[in-house]
């Protein structure tokens, strides 16, 4: 599902590499988190595999798409295929929740009966049957990251990207977010979450990959947040 | 991609930024209108020409030596006439003999005791009335025949015709001058207006793009905006020119007009020029929207 293979990242402005030959793969149907102290490039790496960048070294493909080859005016069409979800839930503020997760579809080109149809169910998997006339300044972070979570599965991606999905939420909260994250994973979908919450990641006992300046460190099947330290 | 949820991504658009759209829509308007009143005044340039082409004659004045031992034009006068008749710019000749300019002269004159005592009939010369093809050309009746033998004198209805011609020329030219910088004001505010209205939604933009919205997708209502707004303006011209036509022109050169100094200007005129206003208002809010949004505008 994703493959990256000696991936160097740097910012002009920046010295040190924030990828430093990073090879990775993960495979379909894993959850996988992806943990290191700020500024070790877990972002870096998202951004990556969404073609918000592109690395100077190495390869990468994602969801059967080479990213290193890719034209400019195919990287929608390989973004329609993922899924998204950040820690300050980047929604369209000016847009109801329905409009917001039927936006995912409209891009897609999916016609008008099937959004109205499809877009309560998905409100519904993630808990927001009758708010979907709210705007997203009218409701809770919670609920706002539930909005940006239902958007991102709405088209049934193959693969879900987190960065820091809890990080402005308190710890019941975001042990609900984790649970709906777990539940899209259980459909099939890919998920990789960038986090710092090590509470999070010790209780879920997931694959760990870890990065520390721009390095890949650790990659272990069922692990901690902590272990080696 | 659907209509109707980029249509009402346009109707926010121009309502956010409000007092930008309203300061584009007049000058577009101004330019546009400024236009519609150049070609107005060059359709009506090019009617007076025609109607003054009818009746642009130049007479050209034999010697009296010529009028009075040549009345029936056989010698000199038939040279000059020939001449004339094989004139590819010369579409009539006419001969006005002494006799025919003496009964003219009476007929101008009558009842007029006065007039018609101080004139002879061998004190009038004959002449020869010439039209032409082509009335801007009028000079060259008297370039080619003044100095030739026979011929008197030239009568000349030049000057009256273009200082009339090159009235309405000034006031076309000037108009479209105008109409051209205000055509460059309203490109610029057009421009900015896209970049303000790209710049204000560009968090927006980036979200829709990391869903996979194309850049056609997120862009098309800057354009749609910018196409709207050249319209309304487009309108308000055409509005504005019929106005100024049924309350000025109309009013207050409606004795000139009835005259035939100048022709007036017709409903038809109107036709012809409204949907020229309206489609140089799209193109060039869609052209300097499109070429702002590929200079400026990243994402
Ligand atoms: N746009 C940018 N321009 C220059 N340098 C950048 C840019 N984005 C990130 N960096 C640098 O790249 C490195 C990795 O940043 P990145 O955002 O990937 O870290 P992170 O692991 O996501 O950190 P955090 O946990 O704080 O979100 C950092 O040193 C950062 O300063
Ligand atoms: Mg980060």
């Amino acid at each position: 599902m994703i493959h990256l293979s000696h991936v160097s990242k740097s910012y002009k402005t920046s010295t040190r590499p924030a990828l430093d030959d990073v090879s990775v793969e993960v495979d379909k149907g894993e959850f996988a988190f992806l943990i290191g102290p700020s500024g070790s490039g877990k972002s870096t790496f998202l951004r990556l595999l969404l073609r918000e960048d592109a690395p100077e070294k190495g390869e990468i493909s994602v969801a059967g798409s080479d990213l290193t080859k890719i034209r400019r005016s195919k990287v929608p069409g390989h973004r329609r295929r993922l899924g998204c979800v950040f820690q300050d839930f980047r929604l369209l503020t000016n847009k109801t929740v329905s409009q917001n997760v039927g936006f995912a579809l409209e891009v897609l080109g999916r016609p008008r009966a099937v959004i109205k149809r499809v877009v309560p169910e998905v409100l519904e998997l993630v808990g927001l049957e009758g708010k979907s006339n709210r705007l997203p300044h009218e409701l809770s972070g919670g609920e706002q990251q539930r909005v940006a979570i239902a958007r991102a599965f709405v088209n049934r991606p193959l693969l879900l990207l987190a960065d820091e999905p809890t990080g402005n939420l308190d710890p019941d909260t975001s042990a609900d977010i984790m649970l709906l994250l777990e539940r899209i994973n259980r459909t099939g979908t890919t998920v990789l979450m960038a986090t710092h919450d090590n509470a999070i990641v010790d209780s879920m006992r997931r694959r760990v990959i870890e990065l520390q300046l721009g390095k890949l460190v650790r990659d272990e099947d069922r692990g901690v947040y902590g272990v080696g330290r | 991609m659907r209509g109707g949820y980029v249509f009402s991504e346009v109707l926010t658009g121009l309502r956010r930024n409000i007092t930008m759209t309203i300061a584009m829509i007049l000058t577009t308007a101004i330019s546009l209108g400024l236009l519609g009143g150049g070609i107005l005044v060059a359709r009506m340039t090019s009617h007076a020409q025609q109607l003054y082409g009818d009746k642009v004659q130049v007479d050209v004045y034999l010697t009296p030596e010529v009028s009075a031992n040549d009345p029936d034009c056989r010698d000199v006068c038939l040279t000059l006439k020939d001449s004339m008749q094989n004139n590819p710019d010369i579409a009539s000749v006419e001969y006005h003999s002494q006799e025919d300019a003496y009964n003219e002269y009476k007929e101008r004159f009558a009842g007029q005791k006065e007039m018609l005592d101080i004139v002879r009939k061998e004190a009038l010369s004959a002449f020869l009335r010439v039209r032409l093809k082509d009335p801007a050309k009028i000079s060259i009746i008297s370039e080619q025949y003044s100095g030739k033998p026979g011929v008197r004198s030239v009568s000349d209805q030049r000057e009256l015709l273009n200082r009339v011609f090159s009235v309405l020329n000034g006031v076309r030219n000037a108009t479209l001058a105008i109409a051209l910088v205000q055509a460059i004001a309203a490109l610029l505010l057009i421009s900015n207006m896209v970049q303000i209205a790209a710049f204000t939604r560009r968090t927006e933009t980036s979200i829709m793009r990391l869903v996979g919205a194309s850049r056609w997708r997120t862009q098309l209502p800057f354009v749609i905006e910018a196409v709207v707004a050249g319209v309304i303006g487009a309108v308000l011209a055409v509005g504005g020119l019929i106005a100024a036509k049924v309350w000025f022109v109309d009013k207050s050169l409606s004795s000139v007009m009835a005259t035939g100094v100048l022709p007036p200007i017709t409903a038809n005129d109107m036709l012809i020029v409204a949907p020229i206003l309206i489609g140089s208002g799209i193109v060039l809010a869609a052209v300097s929207a499109y070429l702002t949004l590929r200079a400026y505008v990243r994402t």
